[in-house]
């Protein structure tokens, strides 16, 4: 694994040598290229390996999680499958993922353009203010929820996890689409209400078409978000589980430790394509999207 | 302009609510900031809802007592009480504070580097290292905790590798359920909270001021901690209570990887909520939670925002 990193350091470094040079110009030499990048690569290897043992062992032909490795089996993937509580708890999770992605970017769409088009009094203290759920810590969130839904006697099901996902969500969805927004040119609709459109022909002609990349990234976020979600689930789980709860459960069983190695590698990896899929769409289309909207 | 034919069309109904229509119309169209709070208003109603008033709701659940079926409703302040009179509970939230304190001294020092390294290194392909800092973080927080778990278990990753490879004999006891652990793994999960905000600030940096520098003489160890560093302060601010204020309250990790001897206030307070049952006593112990990180965040930005102003 580290040899794979170094490996990988003293690859990049020959192709960057041109830009050491350039920077020795500047006068960077003291922090050079060569020892941050490597200290960059390394730093990508703490986030990333720990990670990657997961799938490794998902493959071990053992109960064990433990070196050496026994063999290679795909024995663990067809437990899985065969598991009618993961695949319900599957099904809840994408139920509740959509729905939370579908909510908030809803949410995130309308309070995005009214952040971004429209003088607003007090703009900073509102945008803090929506973004509270991002700093709240989750275990307060959950059982202040929790105790809610107890006084006003709501029943805890999937649609209680639901409200606390979006929650969560909704400022996220704003800060993808407040920065696809402003990345393009206002006076697009600004044209187009001139020339007699009305607000919502606009909103659906012209916004829409060009915030779309900011509003699937958006949905893909979010529904990650919820579907990864495991803290306000934890508290308001009623009888029908989740995903991430139905993974503590299973932790308390050493037996079940393959199964839930190969689920979580599962899980890594979908959560890995869909969020990388989205942070493409999102920043790239800012970029060239500010650059040729003029 | 915008909301002409939306208040036009709403509006056909009976003649008082024509009239009614159309003054609420004139009113929309004359202020913006009136449409703007129109657009805004189902988020803000969303947040109320579901933060706002269950927010309100634990502060009162914590002036109530848990009889062994229901709650009494009448006003105490016995479970700030019982805080004050049961020293492992104020030990805890001590304790918790310092892991938090270490976890988000560690992400900082660790991030500060790689969000340096993007911000004036990379030239090319800046969105690729973005994106590969973003996505472990949008990855399931609960898989991430529980890979350092496989990890530095008795016989996990680190131990029996070790030994399969002959540099140990038996398994190293110390790796997994302590405080270290839970710091570690902490500081692992929250790394992109951290470069983020830090990178952000360093981006922002007008590279003339540093050019400036340089031919003032400034070396280069100089320039940084007289240029740079004081201007990505507010990032490395902000990074450090982003991490900081959600780790304290959290049971996750260490219910994982801490043992008994890594146990926080989180993991009493969910507690409360399960096995001990007692609602009222673990709102207590959360709305003190709260004031405790609210008191420490107000008076270190009141403590920054000072010296940078005598500076």
């Amino acid at each position: 694994m580290t040899d794979n990193a170094t490996k990988a350091a003293s690859d990049e470094r020959g192709a960057q040598a041109p830009q050491v040079v350039e920077s020795k110009h500047e006068g960077h030499s003291w922090t050079g290229e060569a020892p941050l990048f490597i200290y960059a690569v390394w730093y990508l290897a703490f986030l990333y390996i720990p990670v990657l043992f997961l799938p490794l062992f998902s493959f071990n032909d053992s109960i064990y999680v433990a070196f050496p490795l026994k063999g290679f089996t795909l024995q663990w993937y067809a437990d899985m499958l065969e598991n009618p509580a993961l695949l319900q708890a599957l099904e809840n999770s994408v139920k509740v993922g959509a729905a939370v992605a579908i909510a908030s970017t809803f949410l995130g769409i309308f309070a995005a353009k009214a952040m971004t088009r429209y003088r607003l009094p007090g703009k900073g203290p509102l945008t803090s203010f929506i973004m509270l759920p991002l700093v709240v810590p989750g275990i307060i969130l959950g059982i202040a929820l929790l105790v809610i839904s107890n006084t006003v006697g709501v029943d805890l099901s999937l649609y209680t996890i639901a409200l606390a996902h979006t929650l969560v969500a909704v400022p996220f969805a704003m800060l993808v689409l407040m920065s696809r927004l402003e990345g393009f040119d206002k006076s697009l609709e600004e044209a187009s209400l001139d020339l007699g459109e009305s607000a919502f022909q606009t909103f659906l002609r012209v916004t829409l078409p060009l915030a779309w990349p900011g509003i699937l990234a958006s949905v893909l976020l979010t529904f990650t978000i919820s579907f990864d979600e495991f803290i306000l689930a934890f508290f308001l789980a009623g009888n029908e589980v989740t995903l991430p709860i139905y993974i503590w459960s299973q932790l308390r069983f050493p037996n079940r430790l393959p199964m839930v190695l190969s689920l979580g590698a599962c899980i890594l990896v979908a959560s890995f394509f869909i969020v990388t899929f989205s942070e493409v769409m999102r920043r790239r289309g800012v970029g060239t999207q500010s650059g040729s909207a003029i | 302009m915008s909301d002409q034919t939306h208040a036009a069309g709403t509006y056909s109904g009976a003649e008082e609510q024509t009239s009614l229509g159309f003054k609420l119309r004139a009113l929309f169209l004359k202020h913006e900031w009136l449409r703007g709070y129109l657009l805004l208003s189902p988020t803000l109603l969303v947040m109320i809802c579901l933060m706002c008033v269950p927010l309100f709701m634990l502060i009162a659940y914590s002036f109530w007592t848990q009889n062994y079926l229901d709650i009494d409703k009448t006003f105490t302040l016995a479970n700030y009480e019982a805080y004050f009179q049961k020293p492992i509970y104020a030990a805890l939230m001590f304790k918790s504070i310092r892991m938090s304190l270490y976890c988000t001294f560690a992400t900082l020092v660790l991030a500060y580097p790689m969000a340096y390294f993007i911000a004036f290194k990379v030239k090319k392909n800046k969105l690729i290292w973005l994106i590969l800092i973003t996505v472990p973080f949008w990855t399931s927080y609960l898989l991430r905790v529980f890979a350092w778990k496989v990890i530095l278990g008795f016989n996990g990753v680190i131990n029996s590798g070790l030994i399969s490879l002959g540099i140990l004999n038996e398994p190293l006891e110390f790796l997994l359920y302590n405080p270290t652990a839970v710091v570690l793994t902490l500081a692992h999960a929250w790394a992109a909270f951290a470069i983020l905000p830090i990178y952000v600030s360093l981006e922002k940096i007008d590279r003339s001021l540093l050019e400036a520098a340089t031919d003032l003489g400034d070396t280069p160890r100089e320039r940084f901690w007289r240029v740079t560093w004081p201007l990505s302060l507010p990032g490395v601010i902000a990074a450090g209570l982003l991490v900081f204020i959600p780790t304290v309250g959290d049971y996750v990790t260490p219910k994982l990887v801490g043992g008994t001897t890594g146990i926080m206030i989180g993991n009493i307070v969910q507690s409360q909520f399960g096995k001990a049952n007692n609602w009222p006593m673990g709102a207590a112990l959360s709305v003190i939670s709260m004031l405790m990180i609210t008191i420490l965040v107000v008076t270190f930005i009141a403590a920054t925002t000072r010296a940078r102003a005598k500076n």
